[in-house]
């Protein structure tokens, strides 16, 4: 495991597309730090800005990067390794290097500046976002054999979870708002990790005070350390479920 | 060594692989013939545990090779295409090999040496040449001295004197008591190393025999005329 996990981190640390993806987190984050004097709303802009860029290069990135790699599986195949090891090592060499990026990028200047229970909430989510969405990336690039088809269907993922979702909540709310919805929605919420992590890190903030009665079911639901603990339980098994469901189909396919 | 029993492999609707049984030992050199899409190269495969095939099973040495993986420890294999990272160096490609194979015997260089890959390490995979490929992917099989040599079309593509040096090395290892097994379609080549035959078409195994009787019974001395007179009578 750890020698097949080496030459892939060694293989995407090489590919300039990570570095260049940690500088431009790094521009950002500090550039927003300090254009806000009140770093507690940049964190929130941070926020806003981490819950796109972050899915979309998970997911595009280890996408492509598995289809890459098409040669590389054929060869390991062939060779006296189980084929859980392979493709595992090719799961954690993908969110090593993806959680190093995000890290560097954004987790330092939020320790730099902003180094609180909120701070902390950002990261971790940061951090889990980027497991998920490799994660669901290999699920995708399992099924799929035509690579045109795979990054297409990585890209549409990456829209559902972060666009589209949100329409089809929103839709529900207004279609049936004389009725008490507020917790089935923070219910549905739960189910898209993207939302989730919004979540999880706004109720750490004060403003959630400003989102009325729903930011108080949240704050009910979610704010307290069980609440949390559910919530991280969600997103751990949004990035342990697609990745198992990808290596079973793995074992079984023909390369 | 290496028995198949009722193998049964489909692609979509295609039937690849049908009711495929043989019995492989030691000390044999086997030549896998047959038409283009005859199944050779998705049989290999399922020994390799690359395809996995749909009914029927696979032993290696006693022992099932589904779900088993150590057993490659013992194969060498040089595929028809030899696919590899692209932006892997050739030594580098070397490295990690021998890396991730753990090996206690001692590694069998010849093939490097006689083909000068030493002068290409520091080139880019992308960069080879098809037939500098097939010699890497000959000196990758070779390497390990393993007891089983699968080879898939090994010569096509090679130069004169590169393939007639991979003649001389197949030929040295089968004196050496190892099992091989050669697909090729060049039946002049594999005259002088089989010493059995396996034909294949449409999925379906023919035959598999050893090379004198086979000469007994068409009266022919050359592989190509007995091929040649077996595929008419079976017209």
């Amino acid at each position: 495991m750890k020698k097949i996990f080496k030459y892939v981190v060694i293989d995407i640390l090489r590919n300039r597309i990570l570095l260049m993806y940690t500088i431009i987190l790094l521009a950002i984050s500090f550039s927003i730090f300090n254009l806000e004097d009140n770093s507690a709303k940049a964190i929130l802009s941070l926020l806003n800005i981490v819950l796109i860029i972050v899915p979309l290069v998970s997911i595009l990135f280890a996408s492509i990067y598995v289809y890459n790699s098409a040669e590389f599986l054929e060869l390991l195949v062939s060779q006296p390794l189980q084929r859980k090891t392979i493709w595992l090592s090719l799961f954690f060499g993908l969110t090593f290097s993806l959680c190093l990026a995000f890290f560097v990028g954004i987790g330092i200047p939020i320790c730099l500046y902003h180094f609180d229970a909120t701070g902390c909430m950002m990261i971790g989510t940061g951090l889990l976002l980027s497991v998920i969405f490799v994660s669901i990336a290999m699920l995708a690039t399992v099924r799929i054999r035509d690579k045109a088809k795979g990054i297409g269907m990585a890209i549409l993922l990456w829209l559902y979870f972060s666009v589209l979702y949100d329409g089809f909540v929103l839709m529900i709310l207004f279609q049936f708002q004389d009725y008490p919805l507020e917790k089935i929605v923070s219910f549905i919420s739960a189910l898209n990790p993207i939302d989730l992590g919004r979540i999880l890190v706004i109720i750490k903030m004060d403003v959630s005070a400003l989102m009325g009665y729903t930011g108080a079911v949240f704050k009910i639901m979610f704010g307290s350390a069980a609440g949390t603990m559910v919530a991280f339980g969600i997103l751990l098994l949004w990035s342990a479920l697609p990745v198992s469901l990808s290596l079973a189909h793995f074992k079984k396919k023909d390369l | 060594m290496i028995i198949a029993n009722k193998i049964h492999k489909k692609f979509g609707r295609l039937q690849v692989l049908n009711n495929v049984s043989v019995t492989c030992n030691k000390d044999q050199c086997i030549g896998l013939i047959g038409p283009n899409g005859s199944g050779k190269t998705t049989f290999i495969k399922c020994i390799l545990g690359m395809v996995v095939c749909d009914t029927g099973f696979i032993t290696f040495r006693e022992k099932n090779i589904n779900k088993e993986w150590s057993y490659r420890n013992d194969i060498g294999y040089m595929p028809q295409i030899g696919k590899y990272p692209d932006n892997m160096m050739v030594g580098q490609l070397f490295d990690m090999m021998k890396d991730i194979r753990s090996h206690d015997t001692k590694l069998d260089e010849e093939l490097i040496e006689k083909f000068q890959l030493k002068d290409i390490f520091q080139k880019r995979m992308r960069t080879l040449s098809g037939g500098t490929r097939q010699k890497v992917s000959a000196a990758l099989a070779f390497l390990f001295d393993p007891t089983v040599l699968i080879l898939d079309e090994p010569t096509a593509g090679l130069d004169p004197i590169s393939s007639e040096i991979l003649k001389e090395k197949i030929i040295k290892e089968k004196s050496n008591g190892k099992l091989i097994i050669i697909s090729s379609h060049i039946l002049s080549e594999l005259d002088d190393m089989v010493t059995e035959v396996m034909y294949m078409e449409f999925g379906f195994l023919k035959f598999h025999k050893k090379i004198e009787a086979l000469r007994a019974d068409t009266g022919e001395t050359k592989l190509s005329k007995v091929i040649a007179t077996l595929m008419l009578q079976s017209k």
